[in-house]
């Protein structure tokens, strides 16, 4: 069973010709079946946990580890941590002019997936699960996130969670700026995968609403950089009534 | 009208873009001499002057000042004709020579000059031809001049390939010439070896209701600079002008564009696109459009877009756009050049893309539209392959 395990992670970042230093120490274990909820407020963090794990260069690993399966992750290049099962929806997906979105599906899926998609079955997959998230079909033919609306990024991330179907997935606000309809389509695509018991999620979240359509197995509050409270669902309504202000007003974490 | 930037100019590079409404064209007042088919009417260049400002005249083995001279065999032209066609070498007096265009700078002036046998080639009217016409201007390694005629009668509809290979420092001068009506696709491709230098002017005569294709190929060479002109002889002229460079560390690539809406109710594109990668690899694409007081119902757009891979390339693009009637259908310009992004790269890579496949999708992707405009299979087939190369040395 696929396990992602993060001890003691430390990241800094390069900012106005400065050191700072984002995530103070993350210790996580995410296993394949699972869904990890991480919530938090704006600046805690998540979203760097999230590009660290994926590899973004912006970002630099001073301390602890990370490990698929007992793989060192840290010592992957971004796509190799792909090809070895990590997935990052992100959270603002970056525009590829000249590139089609049927062309970059099966260029992504070949090397994941190690060989090329036979293309009578792969058409079909694409086709029936892009009738799942209610995308038109000539959206495979328009340039990967060119002109897209937020839904249709959002949309277009969970696609390829579908079609590639890691180990691990991080969702990365994956329902922010979305309406209630998109985050509905958006969260059956996410649970299709879950239904599965392939993967491992790690949902990162600012809002308790998307864990209405999505439910996690366990809870977990980020602040300043790590941490702060494990729980189960409950401490999702707990934050729902009250907020992240416990956390951030030096309650805990202090 | 110009176009605001996708990305941030990388550093060294520039691109300006201006449209003048003059009663006089600078286009014209700018060259440091009118245009001659006498070299001695051009002073020798000191390379401050607009028209040099970008070339570095040290690497133009002696075709701007004299010094070149032409030995031996400098390149070997074979030219592969469907039936129909007239095929001609001729001498420096054959009355069709020199009529599309004359020449701007003293290179091509110099290439007028020095040349001893042209070649011309004929498409009779209303002849489509099926086959391209294939010319192969094969460097031996000498200096050489040249001179090209390819002339379409009315009605007549032709593709041709000029296809320049390997080494040679050779300065020339083509013309087209389009009856009315007629139809011409002009496929030239530079793939020169590395050390090859290549400074040609291009004229193309647009007839009545004439269409003429460009398509410009730069590859190779250490120094390739080109002058494609566009001239009407007469109302319903299109013209459309297309060109990829792939500028490599220590390559100059220049492209200098000329577009002359000289009648009225005519057409005419530009898009070119360059992708640059390593030390000193410098492009220069200047495109002038004149739309003259007579040329009322002119439509005119003209693009350059670079793609900078690594630190170290250098872009100049210049659009200029000059405009003597407001009595027109449209006329804009755009110019950018933009990094390669490395969050596309980390896009691409997160869904487990390796680096370099990731490049060449967003290369091929930057060149595809047009690729397909090429309409030449086994040079499109080329052209692609070649990127790929260029991409794997890049990476290696």
């Amino acid at each position: 069973m696929a396990t992602l395990e993060i001890r003691d992670l430390h990241v800094t970042v390069e900012a106005d010709n400065a050191t700072k230093e984002i995530l103070k120490g993350v210790d996580l274990t995410v296993k394949q079946g699972e869904t990890h909820a991480i919530m938090g407020p704006n600046g805690s963090g998540k979203s760097t946990l999230a590009y660290s794990l994926a590899g973004h260069p912006k970002y630099t690993v001073t301390g602890g580890t990370v490990t698929l399966d007992g793989e060192d992750v840290l010592a992957m290049s971004v796509d190799e941590r792909a090809r070895a099962g990590l997935f990052l929806a992100m959270q603002y997906p970056v525009e590829v002019p000249g590139v089609s979105v049927s062309n970059f599906l099966r260029t992504s899926a070949t090397a994941v997936r190690g060989e090329a998609p036979k293309l009578r079955t792969w058409v079909k997959e694409v086709k029936e699960t892009m009738e799942r998230l209610h995308m038109d079909p000539s959206f495979a033919e328009r340039n990967v996130n060119e002109g897209f609306s937020g839904g249709e990024k959002k949309r277009h991330e969970i696609l390829q969670l579908e079609l590639l179907k890691p180990k691990i997935a991080i969702l990365d606000e994956t329902d922010s700026g979305l309406d209630v309809d998109a985050l509905r389509i958006v969260s059956e695509g996410v649970n299709r995968v879950r239904e599965t018991g392939q993967v491992g999620t790690l949902l990162i979240t600012h809002y308790t609403r998307i864990l209405r359509y999505i439910k996690p197995d366990h809870v977990h509050v980020f602040a300043d950089g790590r941490v702060v409270e494990s729980g189960g669902p409950e401490l999702a309504d707990k934050l729902e009534n009250e907020g992240y202000e416990a956390y951030v007003k030096g309650g805990v974490s202090a | 009208m110009a176009e605001a930037q996708n990305s941030p100019t990388p550093v060294g590079s520039t691109t300006a873009g201006q449209i003048a409404v003059a009663a006089e064209s600078t286009v014209a007042t700018r060259m440091s001499a009118p245009p001659s088919f006498d070299v001695a009417d051009f002073p020798v260049p000191h390379g401050r002057e607009e028209e040099w400002r970008f070339t570095p005249l040290e690497r133009l083995r002696g075709l701007h000042d004299g010094t070149a001279v032409a030995a031996g065999q400098g390149v070997k032209v074979v030219v592969e004709a469907p039936e129909g066609v007239t095929v001609e070498t001729v001498g420096r007096d054959d009355a069709r020579l020199g009529k599309a265009g004359t020449p701007v700078d003293r290179v091509a002036a110099q290439a007028y000059s020095a040349f001893e046998q042209a070649s011309v080639v004929t498409v009779p009217k209303e002849t489509q031809l099926t086959e391209p016409i294939r010319i192969a201007v094969h460097g031996e390694g000498g200096a050489a001049f040249g001179h090209q005629v390819v002339e379409l009668g009315a009605f007549a509809e032709a593709v041709v390939v000029i296809d320049h290979t390997g080494d040679a420092v050779l300065a020339a001068n083509i013309d087209y010439v389009l009856g009315d009506g007629a139809k011409l696709t002009v496929v030239s491709v530079q793939d020169w070896d590395d050390r090859a230098v290549h400074v040609a002017q291009h004229n193309a005569l647009v007839g009545r209701d004439a269409s003429f294709k460009s398509v410009v190929v730069t590859f190779g060479g250490d120094l390739v600079r080109l002058h494609p002109r566009v001239t009407y002889a007469g109302p319903g002229g299109e013209a459309e002008l297309y060109g990829l460079y792939f500028t490599d560390a220590g390559q100059h690539q220049e492209h200098r564009l000329f577009v002359d809406h000289s009648a009225p109710h005519c057409k005419s594109n530009v898009a070119y696109k360059g992708a640059l990668q390593g030390e000193d690899a410098h492009a220069v694409w200047i495109g002038d459009v004149l739309i003259e007081a007579r040329a009322e119902g002119t439509d005119t757009y003209e693009m350059n877009r670079n793609l900078v891979l690594t630190d170290g390339a250098r872009v100049d693009s210049v659009p200029n756009l000059e405009i003597e009637t407001g009595e027109i259908v449209g006329a804009g310009h755009a110019s950018a050049t933009g990094r390669f992004d490395d969050e596309q790269l980390f896009y691409l890579m997160a869904r487990g893309i390796p680096e370099n496949e990731a490049r060449r999708l967003v290369v091929r992707g930057f060149f595809a539209e047009l690729v397909q405009q090429i309409g030449v299979q086994d040079i499109e087939e080329r052209l692609l392959t070649k990127i790929e190369q260029e991409l794997e040395a890049s990476v290696a």
